[in-house]
């Protein structure tokens, strides 16, 4: 029997699948205690010809924090940090494209005549400068040996407030179905960014799987200097991980920005960097770096935002929420503590030698 | 042989000298640009230092977690925390002035004996960790309250009679305004509890045990314990001594701004880690100085301050450019390593 | 107890899980004398010293130290201190970042009345140390202003002043030049004649010979004898660590003694260098050849290797492969002209941990290919059978991961890595170390199959026999530079001379 426990709980994927499961759990007795039929979360139906429904608001928000996650999977596997620009590069990034569309100075467009350059441009400029941010701190995490956390810390800071100088301090509208499309419109019945995260999860696990790439990372990740002698080039690779994770933060910025039809600079994007770190560490990936689970960070996204939403469905207000996502985080990286995993196996050790006594 | 014993200027000492350097050229250029709208005012400099009170509490205990070579960025939020706490006890609860201080002192005190037990004992990245403490505090301020509340005379007449003091420097210092009256630079209490944490602090680094202690941890934390010192007891007692002077910082700040709200201070663990960095505190730990981060505060200050005299620069400047500054240093920081450790091979 | 002696360790036994690591050693200090303690790697030598330090804990025998009532034992660096042994290391445990004075005395720093650290009389106690010991510093400068041999002494300087009657010195000459080591020795001369017994462990026998009084030799975590030094020349010396007794050595007749110089060349290297390992050094290695590299760790026989792999980049010097001048700025470009290294530490450099069997055999191949052109799951599955089969790994399955593997078995996976690639030009560096006979005989065999392929290999042991067995060459380092090459008729007398220095040299 607690051989069959622990089989379980060292499968790579019980951490989110567990956690997960907790948290519809905890929605299940919510609902009940409500008075509501408990398999309310679960119930989809279709709306104005949408998918509509609890669960698919879990899906539909938490496409942010999964494309998020992917990027920051890859950073915290090679460098053993983590990329706390994300939120800002977000912000920066639908700034950048509601400029370019709307035209500098100018602080809502209704139509796209109105347009000041193509919107394709504009988004695809929007996720270059993703990639640019993101080269940004791989140059200096690793070619300038600077910790991670603290060269990211420069853009974590500039970025929203670069966005806000882009914007000329204001809030840019873009109001059209086109612009809206990938934030809040649909394709068929699907709400569009389930399906750009869909996109960018296949894509990236399409690449990791195709080419040697997955590989390479853990390796980096896992033994630097072993890497090197067997031929891997250990800070390009760490380079390339804060640029894809870059690029993956631009991609969410489009989606958070076409939610609102806007460029919101102070709120796009904020404390997503947390949510995104959460989600990597919920999946059940260790965040010394090494080997990692890029489906379990998506589970842990997901859960995450699962949380969230239960959270608010409680009536928990938003600014209230990080208190219990603390409280997550602390009880997560404690377990993972090696301080707390030697003294679980020594007590197991223990209890083992105990029984032979016996 | 003989060559590399001989006396160099230190890349340290160098940090320091470029930052007190920046300073004077940045003042300088302030009063230069703006000397008509009163920037060369006596008043304008007091001003940075009113202004920043709280900061300066705030960096002196962040400088000595960043000694020893740990981080904490859940200084902002424990200052919102505080500044709540302050407003919604004194305003709503109807408490005393002095025994919300106390207890705002203590729960720093509780704050960071968590994080240092968690950073120092149990060896999680102080990261992580200050980073749950940063998002616990600033929600545990919404929990506190959702709302921006204030302070006012008939809440609490000690608090409030305590923001309102003016001390008046020497009128010799002051200046005649347009109207003909004499204008005599002040100070207020918020300054001298940050001037007198500054030299308490920069004491404590030089004279006693634990100060020396948290530059040991930061130079070598392998090293310190060989010697004999308690590694994990430091690391754990400049946690507790951060958030106890973020609390400090706290009081200073609410006396400024004399309400609470989720918003406030945000932001704070950016200029409080870039105002140490650029005071010449190595990230890697073991080499800082307080008085390097007093004028670190002093450069943000005096940018916050030029930006503002200017009144048509958009207010986001001041965050870019210390963000700038502090990719600066950071990356000149970077380069003396990289040559020490170049001249090492 | 006689009244001299200072330390005495008595039938001392350790066992780590599955190996003895000291078998009832003894080992016996006196009151001014510097005792060299000798050994190969994993002879023992430190981690007797970690019994006496109190690092590690000791399954039987007894320490007595003077002036102590009972047995002793210690529990950590600091209660060794208590009773008067200090020890100092390669990596000096000191505090870059504070100044030479704090470094004297933290933790134990002079106080004012007040409780806080008087510095003015912590300067004044410091310079007369130092001054005390002829040591020429400004204690008020940061330690890393200062050489390494200076930070080694200040390192002995604090150990001596807090009374230490032991003082131990683990390689503490591995990165001094000359000048600095010589300094060294007029330290440790001054404080033996003041009485202190100091241990010195140290890979340089020159060294051994210029400072010692006495030695005391290990060898697989036994003792082999305590000898004044005029009892044990050089050779003796290096007879009795590699665990040899001189006069029954064997000339043995190398196999294939075939003369390879008309062969052409594959590498060709001249004034190669890196700074602080190895020394410019001119090195010719012919297609098909086996060239073996000698003499004591740390002679920089594994620097020699690294530079020319371009792991330690040269710092001068070029390099041709095959004829052609080769450009190295990181290992993949030696890859690239068909070079592959295994490394000595296998833990640090060699094993990617988590990773399983399978991809820590395909990775050096799959790096040479590039990251956009992965090796089909179907060729890297045929990889992995073929080369646990070949080299018989003994693991689960091709999915394991290569940290649950015995030393051994991790050693071959790495070897398969190389292999894998094809190399014209393969550098083994002490791949047979820590692995049973049956499996180092292999790999001997598969180093001369290699030779008859047409490769050449370039081979790193510190057991001479096997070298022997498989060399058509050796140089002979020494101190960090190349000193010479034996060919011709290879026997161990010689080659064992050679390693000792004096009489041995071509």
């Amino acid at each position: 029997m607690n051989d069959k426990l622990r089989k379980l709980t060292g499968k790579a994927l019980f951490l989110p699948i567990f956690c997960m499961i907790l948290v519809l759990c905890i929605n299940v007795v919510y609902d009940i205690a409500q008075g509501n039929r408990f398999y309310d979360f679960f119930v989809i139906s279709i709306q104005n010809g949408v998918l509509y429904g609890r669960l698919i608001t879990v899906l539909n928000r938490g496409s942010e924090v999964a494309i998020l996650a992917i990027g920051m999977t890859l950073v915290v596997s090679a460098s053993a940090g983590t990329d706390i620009s994300v939120g800002s590069v977000m912000s920066l990034r639908a700034s950048l494209c509601c400029m370019l569309i709307a035209g500098f100075g100018v602080t809502s467009v209704a139509s796209s005549a109105d347009f000041a350059c193509p919107m394709l441009l504009g988004i695809l400029a929007g996720i270059l400068m993703g990639g640019v941010c993101g080269a940004f701190n791989g140059t200096l995490v690793a070619y300038l040996n600077i910790q991670p956390m603290v060269a990211t810390l420069i853009l974590y800071t500039a970025a929203r407030s670069i966005g806000l100088l882009l914007c000329n301090d204001m809030i840019v509208y873009i109001r059209t179905d086109a612009y809206g499309l990938l934030g809040s419109g649909s394709i068929g019945v699907v709400p569009t960014p389930i399906i750009v995260a869909l996109v960018c999860v296949v894509v990236a696990s399409l690449i990791l799987k195709k080419t040697a790439m997955g590989m390479y990372i853990q390796s980096v990740g896992i033994n630097k200097k072993a890497s090197r002698i067997a031929g891997l080039n250990s800070k390009r690779i760490i380079f390339m991980c804060y640029v894809i994770c870059g690029l993956f933060a631009g991609i969410a910025g489009i989606i958070a920005s076409s939610r609102i039809t806007s460029a919101d600079s102070n709120n796009i994007g904020l404390n997503y960097e947390m949510d995104a770190i959460l989600a990597v560490a919920l999946g059940g990936n260790s965040l010394a770096g090494g080997k990692f689970n890029l489906v379990g960070s998506i589970i842990g996204a997901y859960t995450i935002q699962a949380i969230t939403t239960t959270m608010y469905a409680m009536g928990v207000s938003t600014s209230q929420a990080p208190v219990f996502k603390a409280i997550v985080i602390i009880i997560i990286v404690a377990i993972q503590s090696p301080v707390v995993k030697a003294w679980f196996s020594k007590r197991a050790s223990h209890k083992e030698k105990e029984a032979v006594k016996a | 042989m003989k060559t590399k014993e001989k006396k160099k200027i230190n890349s340290n000492t160098l940090l320091l000298l470029i930052t007190i350097l920046l300073f004077i050229v940045l003042y300088a250029a302030g009063c230069m640009a703006y000397s008509s709208k009163g920037f060369t005012h006596v008043q304008t400099f007091l001003n940075i230092l009113i202004n920043n009170a709280g900061l300066i509490c705030v960096t002196c205990g962040l400088t000595c977690v960043m000694l020893t070579g740990g981080i904490d960025i859940s200084v902002g939020s424990l200052v919102a925390m505080d500044c709540m706490l302050l407003s919604v006890g004194m305003s709503k609860w109807g408490m005393n002035a002095i025994v919300m201080c106390i207890l705002v002192l203590v729960i720093g005190v509780v704050f960071g004996m968590v994080q240092g037990y968690l950073i120092g004992y149990l060896e999680i990245q102080p990261f992580i960790i200050t980073m749950a403490g940063m998002l616990f505090a600033r929600g545990m301020t919404a929990v506190i309250c959702t709302e921006q509340v204030s302070i006012t005379e008939a809440d609490s007449t000690l608090f409030y009679k305590w923001a309102n003091i003016k001390i008046k420097l020497p009128a010799a210092l002051g200046y005649t305004n347009s109207k003909g009256v004499l204008q005599v630079p002040y100070i207020r209490v918020g300054v001298v509890i940050a001037l007198l944490v500054l030299i308490v602090i920069f004491l404590m680094l030089r004279y006693t045990k634990f100060g020396r202690s948290l530059y040991a941890v930061g130079g070598s934390a392998q090293s310190a314990a060989m010697m004999g010192l308690d590694v994990k007891k430091t690391k754990m007692k400049a946690h507790v001594l951060s958030s106890f002077l973020c609390s400090i910082g706290g009081i200073c700040y609410c006396l400024n701004t004399m309400s609470g709200s989720v918003q406030q201070a945000t932001g704070m663990e950016m200029d409080a880690i870039a105002s140490s960095v650029i005071g010449g505190t190595l990230l890697t730990g073991g080499v800082g100085n307080v008085i390097g981060s007093f004028f670190g505060v002093l450069i943000n200050g005096t940018i916050s301050s030029i930006v503002k005299t200017n009144g048509k620069l958009a207010s986001s400047w001041p965050n870019i450019l210390t963000a700038a500054l502090l990719c600066f240093f950071i990356v000149l920081q970077s380069v003396f390593a990289l040559l020490k450790d170049r001249n090492k091979k | 107890m006689e009244h001299d002696i200072v330390v005495t360790m008595r039938g001392i036994t350790m066992e780590f899980p599955g190996v003895k690591a000291l078998d009832s050693v003894d080992f016996t200090l006196r009151k001014g004398e510097i005792h060299a303690l000798m050994g190969e790697n994993g002879a023992g030598k430190s981690t007797l010293i970690k019994c006496l330090t109190g690092i590690n804990d000791f399954q039987a025998g007894e320490i007595h130290i003077d002036g102590v009532e009972g047995p002793v034992k210690n529990h950590s660096t600091m209660d060794a201190q208590r009773v008067g042994i200090s020890t100092v290391y390669q990596e000096v445990n000191l505090c870059p970042n504070l100044s030479v004075a704090e470094n004297l005395f933290i933790g134990r720093e002079p106080t004012t009345k007040f409780g806080t650290i008087d510095r003015k009389a912590m300067v004044r106690q410091a310079a007369k140390l130092a001054e005390e010991l002829d040591i020429q510093v400004d204690v008020t400068q940061n330690l890393e202003n200062y050489s390494l041999a200076i930070q080694q002494m200040i390192a002995i300087a604090r150990a001596v002043d807090m009374d230490c009657k032991v003082l131990i010195l683990d390689e503490p000459t591995s990165s001094l030049d000359d000048t600095e080591v010589e300094k060294l020795f007029t330290l440790m001369r001054r404080l033996r004649d003041q009485g202190v017994g100091i241990v010195f462990v140290t890979h340089f026998l020159e060294q051994v010979y210029a400072v010692c009084d006495r030695i005391t030799v290990l060898r697989n975590g036994a003792l082999v004898g305590e000898y004044p030094i005029e009892d044990l020349p050089r050779v003796k010396l290096v007879a009795a660590m590699m665990g040899k007794d001189f006069d029954d050595l064997a000339a043995i007749k190398p196999e294939g003694s075939k003369d390879y110089s008309g062969e052409p060349l594959e590498i060709d290297a001249k004034g190669l260098s890196h700074k602080g390992t190895i020394k410019p050094f001119d090195m010719e290695i012919h297609k098909g050849e086996v060239v073996g590299l000698t003499g004591l760790l740390g002679s920089g026989r594994s620097e020699l290797a690294r530079t020319i792999y371009g792991a330690d980049r040269a710092q001068s010097g070029t390099l041709k492969v095959a004829g052609e001048e080769a450009k190295i700025k990181q290992p993949i470009d030696a890859m690239n002209k068909g070079m592959g290294l295994l490394p000595d530490d296998r833990k640090e450099e060699g094993i990617i941990g988590d990773l399983s069997v399978r991809e820590n055999i395909i990775l050096a191949l799959q790096a040479k290919q590039g990251m956009m052109r992965p090796l089909s799951p179907a060729k890297q599955e045929e990889l992995a059978d073929r080369y646990i089969d070949l080299l018989q790994i003994k693991t689960a399955s091709k999915e394991t991961l290569i940290r649950q593997l015995s030393g051994g078995n991790q050693q071959k996976v790495i070897l398969a890595r190389w292999l894998a690639t094809d190399p014209d030009f393969l550098i083994l560096d002490e791949p047979t170390r820590g692995i049973d006979i049956g499996t180092k005989t292999e790999i001997q065999k598969l180093i001369i199959q290699l030779s008859e392929e047409g490769k050449s290999v370039m081979f790193i042991s510190s057991e001479i026999e096997e070298m022997l067995r498989t060399c058509n060459r050796m140089a002979v380092l020494r101190d960090g530079e190349k000193v010479g090459e034996l060919d011709g008729e290879l026997t161990q007398e010689r080659v064992m001379a050679a390693i000792a220095g004096g009489a041995g040299d071509e």
